[in-house]
C-alpha cells in the first residue's frame, strides 16, 4: 500500500471512499477490517492536513503558435 | 331582431380575428417605453407609445431570461411579437418576443442569424452537453489575464477550492482580434489535455465588448473539444452564442468559478462525516464478530460429548424406571397369590369348623381325638370342646 503522507489529496480521498465501501460491505476478516479501519482514519486526517495547507498552484500556457 | 351575442363570443371573434392576420403575428413595432413592470414572476408588462397611440406589451419569463435589453421606461426600443387579445379586460396586446434598442446597428439580427444556424446544425442540442467533473483538481480558464473576470475565477477558487491547480489560456477577449484567438486558446488547452474542465470567461462590458463570444468559430471551437466548458460571460442579463454551445452556462466569471468548484467547507464535513462513518463500521464489525463467536459456542455447546453423555444417561434412567414398574407388577402378583393362599388356610382353621357348630371329642384321659362312635362307647369320661369352650362328658350304655 502507498506511504499516506506521499498521497494526493484525490488519491487519499479516493482511497477513504473505497475503504469505507469495503468496511460497509462487512465481509472483511477482523484483523484486516482492524487495519483498514487505522488506515481510513489517516487518510482522512492526511485530507485534513491537505486541505489545510493547500494553495491555489497557477500556471500559464504559452500562447499557441499562430497558424 | 338583430343577432345578440354574449362577450365571450363576441371576444372570441376578435380574437380570431387578429390571429389569423400574418401581419399582427410577427410584427416588428417601436416606440418609448413607459408603465415598465417586471413582476415577482419574471415577467414583463410595459407600454410602448409614440406620439400619437400606444400599444399595451407583455414579455414571459421564458422569453424575458434571453434578452440582451432590459427596457426601462422612456427607453426607445424596437420589440418583435405578436398582437393577441386578453379576454378577461378586452384588451388588445403585443406579446413581444424579442427586445432591441432603436438605432442598434444590425448586431442583433446577425446574432439570431448565427444563433439559428449554429443551432439547425445541432451545436446547442442537449445530447451533447458533457457532464461536469465532480472533483476537478486541474481546471483551466480561458481569458485575459488582465481582465477582471480572471482575478473573480482566481479568488472564488482560493476560497472554495484551493486544491485545484488552475492553468490559464490566455487570449484577447475584445475587438476583432479576439475570436480567432478565443478560438485557438480553447483547442490549445483541450490538445494539452491535462485539465479536467474548461472556464472561458470574461467579465461585464458593452454588447460590442462582449461581442467576440458570439463569433462562428468560437462557437465551433467550445462545440469540438472534448474538454467540458463552462461559460460566464459579462453579466446575468447577457447572453451570448457561447452560452448556448457550451456544455454549462454560468452568468458570471465568478458564477462559473463557483459552479466548477467543489466547496472545501462542504469536502470537510464530508470527511468528519467519513471519519464518524469508519469509526460506527468498525463498531459494528466487532460487535457483529462478538454475536458469530457466542453463537458459534452456542452450536458447539449443542454438539459436545458431553451432551451425547447426557442422553446415555436419560436412557439408563429410562431403563431403571421399566425395570422397577415391572418389579412392582411382580411383586404384587406375589402377594395376591400369598392373599389367596391365606384364605385358604382359613377355611382349614378347627375354630372356624367350631365356629359354625362343630366340636371336637377327646378322650377324658388322654385327650386323644375321638373320631368315631364307636371309639366313645369305650371311654368312660371325654372332654367335648365347643368354640366358646370345654365340657366334661360321661358316656352312659
Amino acid at each position: 500500500m502507498p506511504d499516506i503522507s506521499d498521497m494526493t489529496f484525490e488519491k487519499a480521498y479516493a482511497e477513504l471512499a473505497h475503504i469505507i465501501e469495503q468496511m460497509e460491505s462487512g465481509d472483511l476478516p477482523l484483523e484486516k477490517s482492524v487495519e483498514t479501519y487505522e488506515r481510513g482514519r489517516l487518510l482522512a486526517t492526511h485530507c485534513e492536513i491537505l486541505l489545510e495547507q493547500a494553495e491555489l498552484r497557477i500556471s500559464t500556457l504559452d500562447a499557441p503558435g499562430d497558424g | 331582431m338583430p343577432e345578440i351575442y354574449p362577450i365571450a363570443e363576441i371576444t372570441a371573434h376578435i380574437r380570431y380575428l387578429l390571429e389569423t392576420d400574418t401581419l399582427l403575428q410577427d410584427v416588428w413595432v417601436q416606440g418609448e417605453v413607459s408603465n415598465m413592470k417586471r413582476a415577482a414572476s419574471g415577467h414583463w408588462y410595459f407600454t410602448l407609445k409614440d406620439s400619437a397611440s400606444q400599444l399595451r406589451c407583455v414579455m414571459w419569463r421564458s422569453d424575458t431570461a434571453r434578452q440582451f435589453v432590459v427596457p426601462e421606461n422612456g427607453d426607445s426600443i424596437i420589440v418583435h411579437g405578436r398582437v393577441g387579445v386578453y379576454d378577461q379586460r378586452g384588451d388588445y396586446q403585443l406579446y413581444a418576443d424579442f427586445i432591441r434598442a432603436a438605432g442598434v446597428g444590425d448586431l442583433y439580427a446577425q446574432f439570431e442569424q448565427l444563433k439559428a444556424k449554429l443551432d439547425a446544425e445541432g451545436l446547442f442540442s442537449p445530447e451533447h452537453k458533457k457532464p461536469l467533473p465532480a472533483f476537478p483538481l486541474h481546471i483551466g480558464v480561458v481569458t485575459s489575464p488582465d481582465a477582471a473576470g480572471y482575478q473573480d475565477v482566481l479568488d472564488v477558487l482560493r476560497r472554495r477550492f484551493p486544491l485545484a491547480d488552475v492553468t490559464l489560456s490566455p487570449t484577447l477577449v475584445q475587438g476583432t482580434e479576439a475570436p480567432p484567438r478565443i478560438a485557438s486558446a480553447v483547442r490549445h488547452l483541450d490538445a494539452a489535455g491535462s485539465v479536467d474542465v474548461m472556464l472561458v470567461v470574461r467579465g461585464g462590458g458593452s454588447l460590442e465588448d462582449l461581442w467576440a463570444f458570439n463569433d462562428e468559430q468560437v462557437a465551433r471551437a467550445v462545440f469540438e473539444i472534448t474538454t467540458p466548458v463552462i461559460s460566464g460571460v459579462g453579466h446575468e442579463t447577457d447572453f451570448t452564442i457561447i452560452d448556448f454551445v457550451a456544455d454549462h452556462r454560468a452568468p458570471t466569471p465568478s458564477a462559473a468559478a463557483e459552479l466548477v468548484s467543489p466547496d472545501v467547507a462542504d469536502i470537510r464535513a464530508d470527511l468528519a462525516t467519513s471519519k464518524t462513518l469508519l469509526h460506527q463500521l468498525a463498531q459494528r464489525k466487532l460487535a457483529g464478530l462478538h454475536d458469530d463467536v457466542q453463537q458459534q459456542q452456542k452450536t458447539l455447546s449443542y454438539l459436545s460429548p458431553s451432551n451425547a453423555v447426557r442422553n446415555h444417561r436419560q436412557r439408563v434412567d429410562d431403563l431403571n424406571t421399566r425395570l422397577m414398574t415391572l418389579q412392582k407388577q411382580h411383586l404384587n402378583q406375589l402377594k395376591e397369590r400369598l392373599a389367596g393362599k391365606s384364605a385358604a388356610l382359613e377355611s382349614t382353621n378347627p375354630d372356624v369348623i367350631l365356629r359354625r357348630g362343630y366340636a371336637i371329642v377327646r378322650e377324658g384321659d388322654s385327650g386323644t381325638i375321638i373320631s368315631t362312635a364307636q371309639a366313645a362307647s369305650a371311654s368312660e369320661t371325654l372332654t367335648i370342646t365347643f368354640a366358646d369352650g370345654d365340657i366334661n362328658a360321661t358316656t352312659e350304655d
